[in-house]
């Protein structure tokens, strides 16, 4: 007898394990299924649904490590009513989980190559899988830099793990923040400042880029001006999701479903959308 | 044979593809300099007599304003240029630059190239031009940061 299928559109009860507070208003949620069943395996760069009964639903990326099932791990930021309740939720507190939804970032294609990771804010959540992914397959990839801007030292986001990257001998990490403040004697200035400073080929180069859609336009544009090639670049875009399957259409951007066909886009795809008022 | 800079000034990126007979002239208004951690290159208000090509460390731009100390406007690393006023009337330095990092740096004379780009305005032009794009970049940096898009946007509805 072949199992049923697996309704979409029905959450699935997660127990929430561990909340970390990350910064003042990020936290990562640890979750566990409330039956004890499997988690549902995802790639680098999908999201779930994540639904706190009776207040409402969101899309938030997966930051855990796709090569470890449990637990299913979120990052996100309290910024409006239902991230907001989240933040507010306590261990043991049951959510409605769906997912996981949505394209990835391109690990597979960037065997072989450089890989620049460029981030800003918490746009170094969903990315936080991919520097999983390659540090547990470094030997398949050439050069592995991380990029990351935050607003203040204060807003650095997974301090602790930044600075054990930074300690790998084969991982390059940047961070730059828009403002110093008290003893921070690390770099100053926007991220897009670190792309002529970074070692890399950028004819033989991945870049993959998440955060503010400003900071990601930028950021683009300076890849570009070092020599990395439209085609190489790759951008997380982030829309009002509802539905997550393509049905609904309140993510849509341009002739795109941002939960479907995104929310990792080929730079080239969204190109000319990105600077499109209407859109 | 004694090593000349003209090497490393042409692989810098401030210099990389300036022809080679100007290469020689701003050669001759270079000299190699090191900066220890915690001093400073320059102070706000100096005259601006001289600019740098960081070849490895980090120094803070920094202003002193009453009551908060030295604010860092931004820093300047490997491959960048430090300081445009030798190139503008007042010739002042708007900004003091702090050590972060041990530095090395070529240090050019600004007076000795303002000279030469006088006697020679394609050289005059080079350097301007030069100097322009490394405004423009950190205008449009600057822009960007007086957006402040880490911020919470208004409208935040998740």
């Amino acid at each position: 007898m072949t199992a049923p299928l697996l309704d979409p559109m029905v959450p699935k009860q997660y127990r929430i394990q561990r909340i970390h507070r990350e910064i003042p208003d990020t936290f990562t949620l640890e979750l566990e299924p409330k039956d004890g069943c499997e988690i549902p395996q995802f790639a680098t760069g999908q999201f779930n649904m994540l639904y706190i009964f009776g207040v409402g639903e969101i899309p938030i990326s997966i930051s855990g490590d796709s090569n470890k099932r449990r637990p299913l791990v979120h990052t996100t930021r309290a910024v409006g009513t239902v991230s907001k309740a989240m933040r507010d939720l306590k261990p043991d507190d049951i959510i409605g989980v769906r997912g996981p939804f949505g394209s990835s970032w391109p690990v597979k294609q960037a065997e072989g190559k450089d890989v620049v990771i460029a981030a800003g804010g918490i746009g170094l959540a969903p990315l936080r899988s991919v520097m999983y992914h390659i540090i547990s397959h470094r030997e398949k990839y050439g050069k592995a830099v991380l990029l990351y801007g935050a607003r203040t030292p204060a807003d650095i986001l997974y301090r602790r793990e930044l600075e054990l990257w930074r300690a790998h001998f084969d991982l390059e990490v940047y961070v730059t923040v828009d403002r110093a403040t008290g003893s921070w004697r690390g770099s100053v200035g926007v991220v897009t400042r670190l792309i002529p400073r970074a070692p890399f080929d950028p004819q033989n180069t991945i870049a993959m880029v998440c955060g503010p859609e400003i900071m990601m336009r930028y950021t683009v544009a300076e890849f570009e001006k070092r020599g990395v090639a439209k085609e190489n670049i790759y951008v997380s875009m982030e829309r009002n999701m509802k539905c997550a399957i393509g049905m609904c259409g309140h993510c849509q951007y341009g002739p795109n479903f941002v939960c479907k066909d995104g929310p990792v886009f080929p730079y080239i795809k969204i190109e000319s959308l990105l600077t499109k008022w209407e859109i | 044979m004694m090593q000349t800079l003209e090497p490393i000034l042409a692989e810098h990126p401030f210099f990389k593809g300036l022809k080679s007979e100007y290469l020689q002239i701003v050669t001759g208004c270079a000299s190699n300099v090191r900066f220890n951690k915690g001093t400073y290159i320059f102070r706000e208000g100096e005259e601006a007599t001289q600019f740098y090509l960081i070849r490895q460390g980090k120094v803070a731009l920094e202003i002193f304003a009453a009551q908060h100390g030295p604010i860092t406007i931004e820093t300047i690393e490997a491959g960048e240029v430090l300081g445009w006023s030798w190139l503008f009337p007042p010739y002042r330095w708007h900004f003091s630059g702090r050590v972060f990092e041990p530095t090395r740096a070529i240090a050019l004379d600004g007076k000795c190239l303002r000279t030469k780009g006088e006697a020679d305005h394609d050289l005059g032009y080079e350097l301007m031009q030069r100097v322009a794009q490394i405004m423009l970049d950190r205008l449009n940096a600057t822009r960007i940061r007086l957006l402040d898009i880490y911020s919470d946007l208004p409208g935040g509805k998740l």
